[in-house]
């Protein structure tokens, strides 16, 4: 890893100390940019990614240590490594540069040696993170990922407006018992690849994946505008894809697939449950289960889309919409009004 | 004026890790640069923009330590932490300094 180059953004006012700070960089096998004074340094971390930046302290127009408070505001700079390398006097200045989130300081003139040590700490570091970042990235939504890097992980909740959607495959049980493993898991990774598509293009998150099962939260942990109208537009979204694929199944004579969705929307608990090893970011409560309810109630009325009286109050008004037989289910102990598409 | 204009060690050190010939070009840079630098610091003093001169200073400190020029270092390394007096600022006494410290570079890259 210490053989791989990295790109160093050297911000400093002195011509000499930038022509200086650039050969040594290059020596060390690195690539370096230069900026003037902290605003254009700003400028150009807006427009290109940087390993790590070699900052000065005493500037005009922008300081070091304004550098250092802008990159500690930014979600997306502030975990660019921050090297100060300045002849500022006074140890207090020195402390303020680490307390601002530097992560280390070499005194002017910079010796060459120690500069090499300290970025390559600082690469390792910073590859470490974003390796870090991108297995977040992957095993969590972008919308969690940035949650998690803005407030941090802890295992806890907080109460919110959202609309949960619940999805299945029907009788995918029965249906991938006559078909060989790799063919289940290749329909499963294509339903999820269009399902996926449809929740985060209208604004969602998948929170759950149980087999063929999906529970996709709207308004957590962002709030949207209307997640109800959102919810419903993703699952109807779904169906028309679905019916694609079902077209291009019946070429090669396959089974159709039919996916049931069950969306209800109100107050939930969301948060990071499980242990401090391992936890998922999800909804809880009232609304979830009514979502569960309806989902399954699908089957039992025949329907593609159910939802209950709250996000029928959310959709648009020339929505299209049938109230069907009062429910009475399991966990809810007043009857509950079912709406189809 | 006790202390030597050049420290060759410092000097030496500055030619061996970068190169005679890049280290030269940085010599030349800052022998352009510096009157710039001398001038932001009579600027600061005449507007009395305390930060301004206080940079001036320190940025001149910082470069008379790359080359080893521990008069021109100190001298302007007093100035930064002494920031813009109320009488007139001791700046004649630093161009003479820089006057010496600008011969002794050149005799180095002659040498």
């Amino acid at each position: 890893m210490r053989d791989t180059p990295g790109r160093l953004l050297i911000v400093d006012d002195n011509k000499v100390n930038r022509l200086l700070m650039t050969r040594s960089v290059e020596q060390l096998g690195h690539t370096a940019a230069v900026a003037e004074n902290g605003r254009i340094a700003m400028e150009m971390l807006a427009a290109e990614p940087f390993d790590i930046l070699l900052l000065d302290i005493e500037m005009p127009e922008m300081d070091g240590f304004e550098v250092l408070e802008a990159l500690k505001a930014d979600p997306k700079l502030r975990d660019l490594p921050v090297i100060v390398t300045s002849s500022v006097e006074g140890l207090d200045n020195i402390v303020r540069c680490i307390e601002l989130g530097a992560e280390d300081y070499i005194p002017k003139p910079v010796n060459k040696v120690l500069l090499n040590a300290r970025v390559s700490a600082s690469l390792e570091r910073k590859r470490l993170y974003d390796e870090q970042k991108k297995l977040l990235d992957r095993f969590a939504t972008v919308e969690v990922a940035e949650h998690l890097n803005r407030g941090g992980f802890a295992i806890g909740g907080q109460r919110l407006h959202a609309t949960i959607l619940f999805c299945d495959i029907r009788d995918f049980t029965a249906m991938s018992e006559t078909m060989a493993p790799e063919a289940t898991i290749d329909l499963i990774n294509t339903y999820y690849t269009l399902m996926f598509d449809a929740v985060s293009s209208q604004g969602g998150i998948v929170s759950l994946m149980v087999g063929d099962g999906l529970m996709a939260l709207f308004g957590a942990p962002k709030p949207i505008e209307n997640s109800a109208q959102s919810a419903v537009a993703a699952a109807q979204d779904m169906l028309t894809m679905t019916a694609a694929l079902n077209d291009e199944r019946a070429v090669v004579g396959e089974p159709a697939l039919r996916i049931g969705f069950g969306i209800a929307t109100g107050e939930v608990v969301a948060g990071y449950t499980g242990t401090d090893e391992r936890a998922t970011y999800t909804c809880v409560g009232k609304t979830v289960n009514l979502a569960a309810r309806m989902e399954a109630h699908t089957k039992s009325v025949d329907r593609d889309i159910l939802f209950d009286e709250e996000t029928r109050l959310r959709l648009a008004e020339h929505t299209d919409c049938e109230a069907l037989a009062d429910m009475r289910f399991k966990g809810f102990s007043d009857a509950i009004r079912v709406f189809a598409l | 004026m006790t202390q030597s204009l050049i420290d060759t060690a410092v000097y030496a050190e500055l030619t061996d890790a970068m190169g005679a010939e890049f280290s030269a070009q940085l010599v030349t840079t800052f022998l352009e640069d510096a009157p710039n630098m001398i001038a932001a610091l009579k600027q600061g003093a005449s507007d009395g923009d305390a930060d301004a001169y206080r940079r001036a200073a320190h940025s001149l400190k910082s470069n008379a330590e790359v080359f080893g020029a521990t008069a021109l270092a100190t001298h302007a390394r007093d100035m930064e932490l002494s920031g813009l007096p109320d009488t007139a600022p001791p700046i004649p006494a630093l161009k003479a300094v820089y006057a010496d410290t600008a011969d002794a570079l050149r005799a180095l890259l002659d040498a």
